[in-house]
């Protein structure tokens, strides 16, 4: 079976902050992380390819030329090959511009590796920076190839797979035979750390780099030029105000004072 | 592209079990008012199987056409077979702008579409509004984690396509008297589209109040140590109030209470009459998904936590103690 992972370098919001004056990002400081929800996904392929013998897990990203970190990181626990799409006239791409550069260097994969398609291509249900949601489904929807995402659960039967995926009520299973894309929610597995003799053996691993043209795309539709959304403005969050802070040492002094304020304002 | 050829703003309207998706009727509303800043009309495409009288319910809340695809091969939600119907309605009725509530399934939708239709799709919006050019919606998110609001815009490409957070617009007003055209569509989709297959649905959550719908949301992180004040203290006091209990990243990370009841940037949107967060430091990560509520209660025990600066209320002290101590006043006050 052959399986391929889309990873990507992402800041770790968590760490992010805004400048209380200027109202700007502060990036600095920032570190760049593996996409958790990616990581997720490559659980997934890790524990698929140990119960089927003869698996392979193949990593793909875009990005600069640093996202190799999250590539080594990805084959320090345990995955078997690592590509990256490096290339200036990539970035700036939105969600439809980056699925086709990614469907792009997924058949170049292919070509490369001499297979006709994956079997199974997995992503995290979201990157963390754009929360957007949309690239898996682009790269499926652009290789022709059926979507099941926010899988909470993947069982996989010869070629046959079925997957739970989380909705508002719960979970809708799904099943599918054939090559078909999953994006993995955090609930679905628990993922490994790398090994060290695994980050060790990673570090020596040469990790080809795909330039734009390397996978041929139709440069018209790529980078910011090639994308139909533009961002026209970032503004920061609007502040709610701060109301009323009760802090008597008696919690029934201040639950009495709340339900004061809560009744008189017909809150309950 | 001509796109003066491109008219009408629709919402995809979403039905579960016959009962549309509060977040379709919002988006009726908001859509009305981008309709009007552009000079077009408001209408919404409805997708399913036995669903067709649902279209005077869309009428009442303010679209004045509904394209109707019902065909019981679409009873179960399929992204394929339901991004060809949207396509169909696409090349037929030449929309301007499609509005889709960023439910699971809408976000799962919504990319497929953009794709097949090669158009912008601007994800998860909790901000829709007309350019000064009166053509182009301006389309704002959250970005970073909620540290930042994007403006977006689609300008040369249709339809103008998002999805749109649930509990972000108000509900309009369901007038009755209202009609509207109903507009029988045949749903070209093919065996191609079936490749995946529905087995079943497995429902969770005990049928108690859903926190999307909830007036009066209780809601617990890190401060609660465990898992029993999300069955224990907090329940009874959301139980108390008809409301449901919520959760932060960081309580569903540690396994106290299932993702179901998450709220923030990468759980849910929430906007209640009443929130009441209890043991939240209030990262931007929570902010995110719930400053849209009418009022928020704050109790915690660090002075310093973020949450205090954007509370209407604060208690600061033992939640343990003050929960139960509310829960017990208001059942006082109650009775």
């Amino acid at each position: 079976m052959e399986i391929l992972v889309c990873v990507k370098q992402v800041p770790d919001t968590a760490e992010v902050k805004i400048d209380p004056v200027k109202h700007t990002v502060i990036r600095a400081g920032v570190p760049n992380i593996f996409n958790p929800f990616d990581k997720n996904a490559l659980e997934a392929a890790l524990q698929i390819k140990e119960a089927n013998a003869g698996t392979k897990v193949t990593l793909l990203s875009m990005g600069p030329e640093q996202a190799k970190e999250v590539l080594r990181e990805g084959l320090a626990m345990g995955a078997d090959d690592a590509y990256l799409l490096s290339d200036r006239k990539v970035g700036g791409s939105d969600t439809l511009a980056t699925g086709y550069c990614l469907s792009m260097a997924v058949k170049k994969v292919m070509a490369d590796k001499g297979i006709e398609h994956f079997d199974i291509i997995l992503c995290g249900k979201q990157a963390i920076d754009g929360d957007t949601a949309q690239v898996g489904p682009q790269i499926a929807s652009e290789l022709g190839i059926p979507q099941l995402t926010y899988a909470a659960k993947i069982e996989v039967d010869g070629t046959k797979v079925t997957v739970h995926q989380q909705n508002e009520e719960g979970y809708i299973v799904s099943e599918v035979d054939g090559p078909v894309l999953i994006t993995a929610v955090k609930e679905l597995n628990e993922p490994r750390f790398p090994t060290i003799r695994g980050t060790m053996k990673a570090k020596r691993r040469e990790i080809p780099v795909y330039s734009a043209a390397d996978i041929g795309v139709d440069e018209s539709k790529i980078g910011l030029d090639g994308s139909p959304t533009r961002v026209r403005k970032i503004l920061t969050p609007p502040q709610r105000t701060q109301g009323l802070i009760l802090k008597e040492e008696d919690p029934a002094v201040n639950v009495a004072t709340l339900m004061e304020k809560l009744t008189a304002q017909k809150l309950i | 592209m001509d796109l003066a050829a491109y008219k009408g703003v629709y919402v995809i309207a979403e039905q579960f079990e016959g009962k549309l998706r509060n977040v379709s009727l919002e988006l009726l509303g908001q859509g009305k008012i981008l309709a009007d800043g552009i000079g077009d009309d408001i209408g919404a495409v409805l997708i399913g199987s036995g669903v067709k009288p649902l279209a005077q319910e869309l009428i009442a809340y303010g679209a004045t056409k509904v394209y109707v695809y019902d065909d019981p091969q679409l009873a179960n939600y399929n992204t394929s077979a339901y991004a060809t119907v949207v396509e169909d309605f696409f090349n037929k009725v030449n929309p301007n702008v499609l509005l889709v509530g960023a439910t699971n399934i809408g976000r799962d939708l919504g990319p497929r579409v953009a794709n097949r239709l090669q158009t912008g799709l601007t994800a998860d919006c909790t901000g829709l509004a007309i350019d000064n050019d009166g053509k182009t919606v301006v389309w704002t998110r959250p970005a970073l984690g909620g540290n930042i609001l994007a403006e977006i815009i689609c300008p040369q490409n249709r339809p103008q396509m998002g999805t749109v957070r649930p509990n972000v617009f108000k509900k309009p007003e369901r007038d009755d008297s209202r009609t509207g055209e109903v507009i029988d569509m045949v749903a070209p989709i093919r065996e191609e589209d079936f490749i995946t297959k529905f087995v079943e649905l497995i429902k969770m959550g005990g049928g108690g109040v859903k926190i999307e719908e909830a007036d009066v949301i209780v809601a617990g992180g890190r401060g609660m140590q465990g898992p029993d004040a999300f069955t224990g203290m907090l329940k009874d006091l959301a139980d108390l109030m008809g409301g449901a209990v919520g959760a932060s990243r960081a309580a569903v990370d540690a396994g106290w209470i299932d993702a179901l009841h998450q709220v923030g940037q990468t759980g849910k949107t929430v906007g209640p009459k009443l929130y009441i967060a209890v043991g939240i430091s209030g990262a931007i990560q929570h902010l995110a998904g719930m400053t849209g509520s009418d009022c928020i209660i704050a109790i915690n025990k660090d002075e310093d936590a973020p949450i205090f600066q954007v509370c209407d209320f604060g208690i600061v002290g033992d939640a343990f103690q003050v929960v139960p101590k509310l829960t017990e006043a208001i059942k006082q006050y109650k009775a």
